[in-house]
């Protein structure tokens, strides 16, 4: 038993954290945000040529060939600097869903092109009326000669702004809200009939609105069967929302040590605030927040491999994937509003990184379902008669 | 990252798991669940003799000593099956309490005098610490031992002796001189329950069962060779043995057995028509928790996996015996709300189907008494003093 890092996932989770420290100071980060783009592209080749975005991709495409964990090790460190290049969007969500793809030609294609950083990508599944219930799905695709033709609107889609290339969930069979029926599309955003209405996030990342009209697409686009397009999404979402959950817990680290070295600084009635009994006491119960999250993280990667290994079921894991969700929702909440209280004024500035932080929680708390949504998912799992 | 145990510690798992199926009689377990039941010694202790017998009363001390010689992932795995057996932990103040500051501070005349006995059950144990004056703050304690040739004459107080009713020793932190620090002048004092001058008086919990007691001493005479130690050194010692105290209060285990139970509850009773475990608020309520102690299970694991790794636990240990009496505070709380309207019914001829329920006093008993368990083995508020200090540096 052990929950130490491999010799290499260290080496990669320093050099990402080195990044973070040494080049990714929060003027620059808010640099970045306010240029035209919105990221930086110098950075992004960067971490293509540090292999950065090799990572979870198997080697026949060039990819470093790694698991769940090595995503885990590259996300926290990421948190730990709120980074606004679409890591998670293009690697985690966008990549994971076409390396679980059985459509080889179409990952010969792009996945090469994601490692080398020329490929931005996004997943856009959400519509105007579905929420969190991606089986939601009321985008049309309909069989047309060898291919079909997309109708619908998609929103909120992460990444928007700047990814050239979507996997689009549409509905090729079934009704509004069936699991299967549902698949999955690669469309480029410049193809006929796509527009992206592009807008920011309060995490400085970007979002679009995607109106598809009679967009045409190829057979050959399909990431895996049509109509079984769910059972792919249901495949990856746990390391999808375990690499977003890694993200968190590097954000709630942080907070709490930027919010603990502040109370030993500030003095109020002659004394540092961190000397008064109510703070240290509110300070702890963040401390533990952070701790339990950090063990559920461990549970989910270590569940992982186990079901890789045969030793448990999906099912398990995904109860513990909606248990870590729900848990990252619950405390990064806590932190993030004991941040800003303890810090009094100041933490209600823009000026200042922790609000920053905190709205980069948020975020992620609404991405793929919040706190409550997971855990009525957790509930169903484990307390059916 | 894994969490694999080795083919050894599978096989030690299941070796445990057939012992504990096969030894562990079931009617005391019903009994030992409620706290201080009139046969509780003798069920106890009837259970310690057979692990002694077996060899495996003290997986925590040294071999030589008596202890079996595990490996922190054994004594894991051996706690782990224990509770999941819904086996009550032994009564620790002898083989957890005082039995670590003997072999560790003691003569060899101590060790030879007191160790069997302890290891075999012959003797029973009590803690003489709290005072009514000196609860969190155990530094103010004012029990004195006055130094008389052969004896130390000792007066005071103790408080909230758990089952000091039963006891043949107590050992006790007493006052011996006034240092310039409170913690300087301390002693710790091992004293036989049948000296002249002792009373022990009982005091009734809000259970409405009797566990703790007041323990009163009037020029009770004991002879020096029961010190432990350096006189006015106990406070040390005495630190060196609520560290040990604190680590194994997680119990993940049992409340993982008692959610088990929890649920089962939960499915036969009926609200409306339907099953309160298909109750969504109610469901809410059971996933707090549940979810909570899936993340401590591996907080614990995380914990043993750097012990046994050879390195000290780290902050994450701090947080175990906060966040484990929380939950099984939350558990008793959902089980009482499940009793419903027969939570407060006391102890009764009648039978369950007479009344109408089977678990409502046994849950309302667990809650009540389970206050106790954010109070006892340095308060929650004081461990939370603890990591501020220890881990935050503040």
């Amino acid at each position: 038993m052990n929950f130490e890092f491999s010799e290499e996932q260290t080496m990669i989770k320093d050099s990402v954290s080195r990044f973070v420290r040494e080049q990714y100071d929060f003027d620059t980060r808010r640099g970045i945000i306010e240029s035209a783009d919105g990221i930086s592209r110098e950075f992004w080749t960067m971490f293509a040529e540090l292999g950065w975005l090799s990572v979870p991709f198997a080697e026949e495409y060039g990819g470093f060939g790694g698991n769940v964990v090595d995503i885990a090790a590259v996300m926290e460190e990421m948190g730990k600097g709120i980074v606004v290049e679409p890591y998670a969007s293009t690697v985690v969500v966008f990549g994971g869903l076409l390396s679980a793809s059985t459509n080889a030609a179409l990952k010969e294609q792009v996945i090469p092109s994601i490692i080398e950083g020329d490929c931005l990508g996004s997943f856009a599944y959400m519509e105007p009326q579905s929420r969190y219930e991606m089986s939601d799905v009321s985008t049309t695709a309909t069989a047309s000669g060898d291919g079909y033709i997309l109708n619908g609107v998609k929103t909120v889609v992460a990444n928007g702004g700047t990814a050239s290339k979507f996997v689009v969930s549409a509905r090729t069979s079934g009704e509004q809200f069936d699991h299967s029926g549902v698949s999955l599309f690669l469309v480029d955003a410049t193809a006929s009939g796509v527009d992206v209405k592009a807008y920011k996030m309060m995490d400085g990342q970007s979002a679009a609105t995607l109106t598809l009209t009679d967009v045409a697409v190829d057979q050959s686009q399909l990431l895996n069967t049509a109509g079984e397009g769910m059972n792919l999404i249901d495949q990856v979402m746990p390391q999808i929302l375990i690499g977003l959950s890694a993200e968190a817990l590097g954000i709630m680290a942080t907070l709490n040590t930027l919010t603990v070295d502040y109370s030993k600084t500030r003095q109020q009635f002659g004394a540092p605030i961190g000397s008064f009994q109510v703070l240290q006491h509110r300070m702890v119960d963040t401390f533990m927040a952070c701790e339990q999250t950090k063990s559920m993280l461990y549970r989910g990667l270590c569940e992982s491999k186990s079901v890789e290994e045969g030793e448990i079921d999906a099912p398990a894991l995904a109860k513990t994937v909606h248990a870590l969700k729900a848990t990252v929702a619950r405390y990064g909440k806590t932190i993030g509003e004991e941040a800003i209280q303890l810090h009094g004024g100041i933490g209600m500035t823009d000026e200042l990184n922790i609000g920053h932080y905190v709205k980069r929680l948020m975020m992620i708390n609404t991405t793929f379902g919040d706190g409550d949504f997971h855990q009525k998912k957790f509930n169903q799992l484990s307390y059916s008669i | 990252m894994d969490i694999k145990f080795s083919a050894e510690d599978v096989a030690f798992r299941n070796e445990v798991r057939e012992f504990f199926a096969t030894e562990y009689n079931g009617d005391a377990s019903t009994r030992l669940g409620a706290n201080a039941a009139a046969d509780y010694k003798s069920d106890i202790v009837a259970w310690q003799k057979k692990l002694h017998a077996k060899g495996w009363i003290a997986p925590g001390w040294p071999k030589e000593y008596g202890g079996t010689d595990w490996t922190s992932t054994q004594k894991f795995i051996y706690e782990t099956e224990r509770g999941l057996a819904g086996i009550p932990d032994v009564v620790p103040f002898g083989l957890k309490m005082v039995a670590p500051v003997i072999y560790t501070f003691g003569t060899e005349e101590q060790k030879a005098r007191f160790l069997p006995r302890i290891l075999s059950s012959d003797d029973w144990w009590c803690q003489g610490y709290s005072e009514p004056g000196a609860g969190s703050d155990l530094a103010a304690l004012s029990t004195s031992a006055d130094y008389a040739g052969d004896n130390y004459i000792v007066n005071g107080r103790k408080i909230w002796t758990t089952f000091a009713q039963y006891a043949d020793w107590i050992f006790c932190l007493v006052r011996t001189s006034k240092g310039i620090r409170r913690q300087e002048g301390i002693s710790f004092l091992l004293i036989e329950m049948n000296t002249p001058g002792i009373t022990v008086k009982p005091i009734v919990t809000i259970d409405g069962k009797h566990s703790l007691n007041e323990v009163l001493f009037e020029d009770v005479a004991v002879p020096t060779e029961n010190l432990i130690g350096e006189q006015d050194k106990g406070w040390t010692y005495a630190k060196a043995l609520l560290a040990h105290e604190r680590t194994g209060m997680a119990e993940v285990a049992d409340s993982k057995r008692m959610l088990d139970g929890l649920k089962k509850r939960a499915t036969a009773e009926i609200n409306g028509g339907k099953p309160m475990i298909e109750d969504p608020v109610f469901q809410m309520r059971m996933s707090d928790i549940e979810m909570e102690l899936m993340a401590l299970e591996y907080t614990e694991l995380r914990v043993f996996a750097s012990m046994a790794s050879g390195g000290m636990p780290g902050p994450e240990s701090s947080l175990l015996k906060i966040k484990g009496t929380e939950i099984s505070q939350a558990i008793h709380e959902l089980q009482l709300q499940l009793a419903a309207n027969y939570g407060g019914a006391l102890s009764t001829d009648l039978s369950s189907d007479e009344l109408g329920h089977d678990f409502a006093a046994e849950a309302r008993g667990k809650y009540m008494y389970g206050r106790a368990a954010t109070i006892y083995g340095g308060s929650n508020e004081v461990q939370r003093n603890v990591i501020a200090k220890a881990v935050l540096g503040l």
